[in-house]
C-alpha cells in the first residue's frame, strides 16, 4: 500500500469534519473520493498536504508515519496536489511557474537557457510542445492545470491529489487532462480524484471511496457499483430522478420581459440581440471563452455595453453597473465564486444579505433578527451544510458556497436571473435540489438566463438555447431542435467555416488536441524537489 | 452582543493594563488622579489628552485599513488644516468660519486621496504619498513659511481648555469615536465596508456602491485628520507647517494594527484601534515618567510595540493552540500508557 489512513479524525469549532476516516491508495491507480457536499473530502485532503493538522488518527506512506505540517513538507514527503483553481503566477511565464523557486542557476544567476530547456522536457513528457517563454495567462485553462500537474509530479512524484480539477474544463479538454492523468498512473503514482462529475468518475478511476457526513461509507471497485447504487451511498437515500435528460415542459409563447438589441462590447463581445420572454428560461452554450459569461457581464453593466440598448415593457433600460442593472431587477450568480461571488471574512448571514442590504442603502439596516431569519430559511431550503448562520463563509465546503451565493439572489427575488454555472462545484443531490428550484422560480415567473458547460443540464432547464462561439451568438435552438447533437454541431461550428485560432485565448494553437503519449522518464528524474506549489502567495500578497 | 464585544477587546485592554502596571513600578504615582480647580489632573489625565491626535487619526485609519487601503498623508493633512484655521484666526475671520474651512479642507484632501484611490486606481500607498510629499509644502504656503501664531483664547480652549473635569481635546476623540462607531454599527455602513476590503469585486457584483463607499472613508480620514490638526494647532497657539502632525501617520497606523485590526482589510475595531492609541501614548509618557534618558525612549517603544505585536500574531496563536494539542496528545498517551 502507497499511502495508507487509519481513523483519521479533524474537529472544527461546532463540526466534525474528519470522523475516524480509513482510506487506502495503492500505487498505480486513480481513487475517486467522493461525498457530498461538506462530507469532508476537501479536509481530508488537506491533512494529507499538511494544510491542516489531524486530532487524531495515523497517516502512513510507504510503510512510514507522516504528518505534514506544510504543503512544501508534503511535497518533499512526496504528495503533491492540484486545486480547482489552478494556483499558479499568471504573469510568470510558462517556464517559470513550472521551476519557480527552483530555477537552475549558474554562478548564483538564474540560468534562462537551462530553464527554457528543463521545462521544454518537463513538458515533453506530457506530449505537450509549447512555448515555455509566453505568459501563463495566454494558456487555456486546460494547459495551465497540465502545467500545474507537471510541477506538482516533478515537486513531489508520489501521490498526486485533484481536487475537482476538472470543473472549469470543456470535454475535449476534460480528455486531454485525463490522458495525462492515466499516464501518471501507469508510471505508478497513487492518484486521488476528487470530483462531483460521476461521469468522470465512472470514465477514469480504479476505485471509489464514499464519505458521508465525515464517515467513511464505503470503498469498492468503481467497476463493481453502478450510478443509482454509488449516489446512494453518498447521499444515504436514492435519488428519486435526476431530472436530467428531462425537458422542461412547453408552455407555448409567453409574454415578452426584455429585448435587448445590438448589445455588445468591444472586444469582450459582438453586438447581439436577445429577447428573454416572462418566465422563460434562456440557455447559453459554447466552449470556454466563447463568450457567454462576457454576454452576462454585458447584460449586468459588470462591462458595459457600448452599443446597442435594452428595454423592456416600460422603455430603454440602464444597465451601465450592477447597481443599475439590480434596480431594473436583475440578478447575477457568477462563475467565479471565490473572486465575485463570497466576501469569504463576513458570516453566512451577511452575505447572503449583502445584495439585500446593498439595495436598500446602508442607511436602513436591515434588523439583525429579520437578517437571522432570512439565513436560516435559505440554510434549510437549500440544505446549506453548517454548524450555523454565523459561521464564515470562508469555512464553508465549496459546493455550500456557491449555495450561499445563490440564496443571495434568491433573497432578492429578481425578475431576471442570470446563473452562471450554477451547479458548479455542487454534489448529485444538490444538484437535482438546484434544477427543481429553476423550475419552481420559473413556475413563480422569474426569468433566468443560465451558463453552463454540461449540456444534460443546460437541455433539462433551458426553453430556448443560444450557441455561442467566438464571442458571437451563432444560433438558437428552440423545442425540437433542442438535442445534444444539434447543439454540439453549432458549437464545433460544422456548418459555418471555423475561423482559425479564435476559439481561446493563445497557447491552443501549438498544443495538440488530444491528449499526446506520455514519455517514459522515470518519476524519479524528476528535476526539482521542494517547491510550494501552493504556498505561493497568489491572492493575499498579490495586490 | 456585550461578551463578543469584549472578548475582541481583551488583547488591547490586558495590554493596556499591564503597562499602566509596569510604569506604576517605576513610577508608583502614575495612577493617582487628583481633583483642583474643577478639573481632573494626574498622569493618566496627560496619557487620555495626549493621546488626542493619535485616536482621532486611527478611527479613520482604521476605516482606510479596513478597505485594504493606507493613508500616508494624514500627518501632511494635520499640517494643512491647522494652517487654515491659523490664517483665517489671524486673518480676523473668527472661529466659526476657521473651523469650518479647516473641516472642509480635510474632507477635500481625503476627497483627493479617494477619488486617487477609488476612482483612478492607484494604489492606496501611492496615491496618498503624493499627498504626503505635497501637503507640507502646501501648509508652508498657507503659512506663508512662518510659524502662523495666534492669541484667540476661545480656539485655544480647543487645545487645552477644560470641560466638566476633563481635557477638552479627551471629549473631541472620546466623542468622535462614539459617534463613529455609533454611525458605523448602528447602520449597514460598517458591514458594507468590510465587504469592499475583504473582496471589492464581489461586494460590487452584490450591489454595493464601492467607489462611492471607499472615496466616503478617505474623506472621513480628512476630517479625522482635521480634527486633529485642530487640537495640535490651538494647543501651541500657532501652525508649524513643517512640524505639525510630523509622523504621526505612522502612530495612527501602529495603533489600528495593535488594535488587532488586520492591514489585509476586512472585519475591524475602532474602539480596539484607539485602545491602541492609548497605549502607544502610555507608552510615551510612561518611559518618560519611568526616567529613562531620552535617548532610549524610541528603542524601549519599539521593544515594547514588537512585544505586544508579537503576542497578537495569529501565527503565534497556532503554533500556540498546535503546542497545546501535542501535549495533551501526550499526556493522553502516557495515561493511556500507565492505564495499562
Ligand atoms: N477551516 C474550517 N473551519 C471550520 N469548518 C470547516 C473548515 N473547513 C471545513 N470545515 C467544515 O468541515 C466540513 C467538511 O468540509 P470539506 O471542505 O472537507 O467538504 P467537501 O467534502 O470538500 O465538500 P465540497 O464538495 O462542497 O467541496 C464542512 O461542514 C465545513 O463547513
Ligand atoms: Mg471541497
Amino acid at each position: 500500500m502507497l499511502l495508507s489512513i487509519r481513523s483519521l479524525t479533524k474537529e472544527f469549532p461546532g463540526t466534525k469534519a474528519l470522523d475516524s476516516v480509513d482510506f487506502d491508495l495503492r500505487a498505480g491507480e486513480i481513487h475517486a473520493l467522493l461525498g457530498e457536499n461538506g462530507a469532508g473530502k476537501s479536509t481530508l485532503i488537506k491533512c494529507l498536504t499538511g494544510a491542516y493538522q489531524r486530532d487524531a488518527g495515523t497517516v502512513t506512506l510507504e510503510g512510514r508515519e507522516i504528518a505534514p505540517r506544510s504543503t512544501v513538507e508534503a511535497q518533499d514527503l512526496g504528495i503533491g496536489t492540484v486545486y480547482q483553481e489552478v494556483n499558479l503566477l499568471p504573469n510568470l511565464t510558462v517556464a517559470q511557474n513550472l521551476l519557480f523557486g527552483h530555477e537552475p542557476r549558474r554562478m548564483g544567476l538564474i540560468d534562462s537557457r537551462a530553464m527554457r530547456l528543463r521545462a521544454r522536457a518537463m513538458l515533453a513528457e506530457y506530449g505537450l510542445d509549447l512555448n515555455v517563454d509566453r505568459d501563463l495567462a495566454t494558456c487555456s485553462v486546460a494547459i495551465q492545470q497540465i502545467i500545474a500537474i507537471a510541477r506538482a509530479v516533478s515537486l513531489s512524484g508520489k501521490v498526486l491529489i485533484l481536487d475537482e480539477p476538472t470543473a472549469s474544463l470543456d470535454a475535449r479538454e476534460i480528455e486531454m487532462v485525463f490522458g495525462v492523468v492515466r499516464n501518471l498512473r501507469d508510471r505508478g503514482l497513487g492518484i486521488v480524484f476528487v470530483s462531483h462529475f460521476l461521469d468522470q468518475v465512472f470514465d477514469l478511476t480504479d476505485r471509489l471511496t464514499v464519505l458521508r457526513n465525515g464517515r467513511h461509507i464505503v470503498t469498492e471497485e468503481t467497476a463493481t457499483l453502478d450510478r443509482v447504487r454509488l449516489i446512494e451511498h453518498m447521499l444515504g437515500r436514492s435519488l428519486q430522478d435526476e431530472v436530467l435528460h428531462s425537458r422542461p415542459p412547453d408552455r407555448g409563447p409567453r409574454p415578452e420581459l426584455l429585448r435587448f438589441t445590438g448589445f455588445g462590447r468591444k472586444g469582450r463581445i459582438e453586438p447581439f440581440d436577445l429577447d428573454i420572454g416572462a418566465g422563460e428560461v434562456v440557455g447559453l452554450a459554447g466552449l470556454l471563452g466563447s463568450g457567454r459569461t462576457e454576454s452576462a457581464e454585458a447584460i449586468f453593466g459588470l462591462q458595459p455595453a457600448q452599443t446597442g440598448e435594452a428595454r423592456d415593457r416600460s422603455g430603454v433600460l440602464d444597465l451601465s453597473s450592477p447597481r443599475k442593472a439590480i434596480a431594473a431587477g436583475f440578478g447575477f450568480a457568477p462563475e467565479d465564486r471565490k473572486t465575485d461571488g463570497i466576501v469569504a471574512d463576513l458570516s453566512i448571514r451577511e452575505n447572503i444579505i449583502l445584495a439585500l442590504q446593498a439595495r436598500r442603502g446602508w442607511a436602513r439596516p436591515i434588523a439583525r433578527a429579520e437578517q437571522a431569519r432570512i439565513a436560516v430559511d435559505y440554510i434549510r431550503r437549500l440544505d446549506i451544510r453548517t454548524s450555523g448562520p454565523e459561521k464564515r463563509i470562508g469555512e464553508l465546503s465549496g459546493g455550500n458556497q456557491q449555495k450561499v451565493v445563490l440564496a443571495r439572489w434568491l433573497a432578492m427575488n429578481p425578475r431576471f436571473l442570470i446563473l452562471d454555472e450554477p451547479t458548479r462545484g455542487i454534489d448529485v443531490g444538490a444538484h437535482a435540489e438546484i434544477l427543481h428550484l429553476i423550475h419552481q422560480l420559473v413556475e413563480q415567473g422569474m426569468s433566468l438566463l443560465v451558463i453552463s458547460s454540461e449540456l444534460d443540464e443546460l437541455m433539462a432547464v433551458s426553453n430556448r438555447i443560444i450557441v455561442l462561439r467566438d464571442r458571437r451568438h451563432i444560433a438558437a435552438l428552440a423545442g425540437d431542435e433542442v438535442s445534444g447533437p444539434t447543439i454540439m454541431r453549432a458549437i464545433a461550428g460544422v456548418d459555418a467555416p471555423v475561423e482559425k485560432g479564435a476559439v481561446e485565448k493563445g497557447c491552443v494553437e501549438d498544443a495538440p488536441v488530444e491528449a499526446a503519449p506520455v514519455g517514459t522518464a522515470p518519476v524519479e528524474d524528476a528535476p526539482v524537489k521542494d517547491m510550494p506549489v501552493e504556498d505561493v502567495p497568489v491572492e493575499k500578497g498579490g495586490e | 452582543m456585550m461578551p463578543q464585544v469584549l472578548t475582541r477587546l481583551a488583547p488591547q485592554l490586558i495590554a493596556l493594563v499591564v503597562l499602566m502596571g509596569l510604569v506604576t513600578l517605576f513610577y508608583p504615582g502614575f495612577l493617582s488622579i487628583s481633583y483642583s480647580d474643577g478639573r481632573l489632573v494626574g498622569p493618566m489625565i496627560d496619557v487620555l489628552k495626549r493621546s488626542a491626535p493619535v485616536a482621532l487619526l486611527a478611527i479613520g485609519m482604521t476605516l482606510v485599513i479596513a478597505t485594504r487601503g493606507i493613508d500616508l498623508s494624514v500627518g501632511a493633512i494635520v499640517a494643512i488644516c491647522g494652517a487654515v484655521a491659523a490664517y483665517m484666526i489671524a486673518s480676523g475671520y473668527g472661529l466659526p468660519l476657521a473651523l469650518a474651512l479647516a473641516l472642509v479642507a480635510g474632507l477635500a484632501a481625503g476627497l483627493w486621496n479617494g477619488v486617487l484611490v477609488a476612482v483612478i486606481g492607484v494604489q492606496p500607498f501611492v496615491a496618498t504619498l503624493i499627498l504626503m510629499t505635497m501637503g507640507r509644502g502646501i501648509a508652508q504656503l498657507i503659512t506663508e513659511g512662518r510659524i502662523l501664531t495666534f492669541t484667540d483664547p476661545a480656539f485655544a480652549f480647543i487645545g487645552s481648555g477644560t470641560a466638566l473635569g476633563l481635557p477638552v481635546p479627551v471629549w473631541i476623540w472620546l466623542g468622535a469615536a462614539v459617534l463613529a462607531v455609533a454611525l458605523l454599527r448602528r447602520t449597514a455602513l460598517g458591514m458594507l465596508i468590510e465587504a469592499v476590503g475583504i473582496n471589492r469585486k464581489a461586494s460590487a457584483v452584490a450591489g454595493v456602491n464601492a467607489t462611492v463607499l471607499l472615496v466616503a472613508v478617505y474623506m472621513a480620514m480628512g476630517l479625522c485628520a482635521a480634527l486633529a490638526g485642530l487640537i495640535i494647532t490651538a494647543d501651541i497657539r500657532g501652525a508649524d507647517a513643517n512640524n505639525a502632525g510630523l509622523w504621526l501617520e505612522l502612530d495612527a497606523i501602529l495603533a489600528v494594527v495593535i488594535g488587532g485590526n488586520s492591514l489585509l482589510g476586512g472585519r475591524f475595531s475602532i474602539a480596539a484601534a484607539v485602545i491602541g492609541a492609548l497605549i502607544i501614548q502610555t507608552i510615551t509618557i510612561g518611559i518618560r515618567l519611568a526616567g529613562f534618558p531620552s535617548e532610549y525612549n524610541l528603542v524601549i517603544k519599539a521593544v515594547l510595540v514588537l512585544v505586544i505585536l508579537v503576542l497578537q500574531s495569529p501565527r503565534i496563536a497556532s503554533e500556540y493552540a498546535f503546542w497545546r494539542q501535542e501535549a495533551r496528545r501526550k499526556r493522553e498517551a502516557q495515561l493511556k500508557g500507565a492505564g495499562r
